[in-house]
């Protein structure tokens, strides 16, 4: 795509992007009238417990009083403003838990990313370039295997065997308790606790890539220009890189652009098992404490953290993808 | 039809499948003869390693048997995989059939929606209704089906989009059949393989689904589930390994089994699609 046309292709993105959250927005406003109940007891995040003053100021601030449209607005504008209401049981603003445990989410989610788009793309083109091999046939039974386990038992037999058995890596958290650490050595502790999340996080990917990368390099692979490469006498290793694997990972950026969802959605599985404290940690104890405005913030943010996402792929796909002229 | 079990059979994989989950099928028949009693009650001391004391695969930090709650587990997994998806489907091939069939501004706005549904976080989506409209069977089921149709839709618009000006349909048009007519015994029969190819691998993700919605606490409290079982050894796991693995296993074969199954399925009916398949999410 030309560079000039770059900002009109970012408008209409984005448009579309502010559309799907305020359909979210909705969506919630919706469940909490869904909900069976009182709404001003699904907002205070328990039925029948929560004392009546408090109820009584619920239904003033969301004017629950007045016609659905007007508390629909009421309800809009503040979500908009950030105000994602009130963890009751929390005794602090819903932004401020969600905001606090970010980071921990956002670098559980991409260190997964990487490890999956960077191991699954090397196997699938490995797999690719020895079609009927052992190896093509072990990296499609691995890719069968992680498509039928569930998320959080990968985790739990990672801890097993890491943890329990040879000792090796820590099973829980995000650093070492009650030792103080500078500098690299606080980073180092990170990194090995983050090693067996991430890995549980990233190996369903990692299989969804590989195949994926696989079945589009031997597509591509037939193609004209690809023989005419090799024909001019390019050498085979460049035609791999230069031709087919650039050519075969445009499909791969879109499906990781679909998968956001996903990605984050595991997260929380993950998050649950290692006691990583990021937003997924939050919604499982918003969850046990049946806390409705805590998890109704996480839904809005991890679907903004989503739409976020896709927008970033859209880009990346036009930058990288001169042929495509993508429409709105 | 024998031709298409002469192409299933050639799949080995999903012969291998199919007598798997036979088995899972016999198991949930069977359990109440296998494992008499509710799942739930005290069978022998607690922790029990697999093996000892008459228990096949040990016993929990209550002294249940494990093996009785995979058994009684299975009817559970594999009647939500099963409901969820008749239900899901519904949404889908209804959604589908219309945005399809019809073209134009109603395409658009159902293709908006659907995208909307696939844009968000579908799990986040299914914890919050569970949670919301309390956890039991019928709201797990529930959830899940309103996270799992889009793909129908999308595959069943597919069809119906290049079925709908074929010459069948112009010939039934012109005959004065009416529109639903058209759509459920003209169109409908014609796009079905790619429906029930759908199907098996979306009783699969249902089945994980579900398993997830119980780990974290979401199941019906009074039903025995796999995920429930693994939630329950997840944090004893240290002492107590036999009480997450096995329940892991089951839901792993069972799956793998769905997922083979589809396979086989796939290159019976559409032998052209055989080789290009993805997997399910």
């Amino acid at each position: 795509m030309e560079l000039s046309r770059l900002p009109g292709f970012l408008l209409r993105r984005g448009i579309k992007a502010m559309i799907v959250i305020l359909a979210i927005v909705v969506c919630n406003f919706l469940l909490i009238h869904a909900a069976p109940g009182d709404p001003a007891s699904v907002i205070a995040g328990q039925s029948g417990a929560a004392d009546e003053r408090f109820l009584a100021q619920l239904r003033e601030q969301f004017g629950l009083d007045r016609p659905l449209y007007e508390q629909l607005w009421i309800y809009l504008k503040g979500v908009l403003t950030l105000d994602l209401g009130f963890s009751h049981r929390q005794q602090q603003p819903v932004w401020t838990l969600i905001s606090e445990r970010l980071p921990a989410t956002l670098i559980l989610t991409g260190a997964a990313f990487a490890f999956a788009i960077v191991a699954g793309v090397t196997l699938g083109t490995l797999a690719a370039r020895r079609v009927g091999s052992w190896w093509d046939s072990v990296i499609t039974v691995i890719a069968l295997t992680f498509y039928a386990t569930p998320l959080f038992w990968v985790g739990l037999m990672l801890v097993l065997f890491f943890s329990v058995w040879l000792e090796w890596l820590p099973s829980f958290g995000m650093g070492t308790v009650g030792v103080e650490m500078h500098g690299i050595d606080v980073l180092l502790d990170l990194g090995k606790h983050l090693i067996l999340p991430a890995a549980t996080l990233g190996l369903f990917y990692l299989a969804v890539y590989a195949r994926l990368t696989r079945a589009t390099m031997l597509e591509v692979a037939d193609q004209d220009f690809v023989k005419t490469a090799r024909a001019k006498g390019v050498p085979e290793g460049q035609v791999v890189r230069r031709h087919v694997l650039r050519n075969a990972l445009l499909p791969v950026i879109t499906f990781a652009g679909i998968q956001a969802g996903q990605l984050v959605g595991g997260s929380i599985l993950v998050e649950t098992v290692f006691a990583w404290p990021g937003i997924g940690r939050l919604a499982f104890d918003a969850l046990l404490a049946r806390d409705y405005a805590v998890l109704m913030g996480v839904f809005f943010c991890t679907s903004v953290m989503v739409v976020g996402f896709n927008l970033l792929t859209d880009l990346l796909y036009a930058v990288v993808d001169p042929r495509v002229e993508v429409e709105g | 039809m024998s031709d298409f079990w002469r192409r299933f059979r050639r799949n080995r994989g999903a012969v291998v499948g199919l007598v798997i989950l036979a088995l899972v099928f016999a198991m949930a028949a069977f359990a109440s003869v296998l494992f008499p009693g509710s799942p739930w009650d005290m069978a022998t001391a607690p922790f029990v390693p697999p093996g000892e004391e008459g228990m096949l695969l040990g016993s929990d930090s209550l002294g249940r048997d494990v093996a009785a709650g995979i058994a009684h587990g299975a009817r559970i997994s594999l009647m939500v995989g099963a409901v969820s998806t008749v239900a899901a489907l519904f949404i889908g091939v209804t959604l589908g059939a219309v945005a399809g069939y019809l073209g134009g501004w109603v395409d658009d706005a159902v293709m908006r929606f659907t995208e909307f549904f696939q844009t968000i976080p579908s799990f986040v989506f299914a914890i919050l209704l569970v949670a919301i409209f309390t956890p039991t069977i019928g709201s797990v089921v529930f959830a899940i089906a309103v996270v799992s149709w889009p793909p129908v839709a999308r595959v069943v618009r597919a069809e119906f989009l290049s079925l709908r000006s074929r010459e069948f349909v112009q010939a039934a048009e012109v005959l004065g059949k009416s529109r639903i007519a058209i759509v459920v015994t003209d169109i409908l029969p014609n796009a079905m393989s790619p429906i029930v190819v759908l199907s098996s691998l979306m009783v699969a993700s249902a089945i994980l689904l579900e398993s997830a919605l119980s780990f974290l606490g979401l199941g019906d409290p009074n039903l025995m589930t796999w995920g429930f079982l693994i939630g329950s050894g997840r944090s004893v796991i240290r002492i107590a390994w036999w009480m997450s693995v096995f329940p892991g296993l089951a839901i792993f074969v069972t799956v793998l089994a769905l997922n083979l199954v589809g396979e086989g399925l796939s290159d019976a009916l559409n032998p052209r699609l055989a080789r290009q398949r993805g997997g399910a999410a």
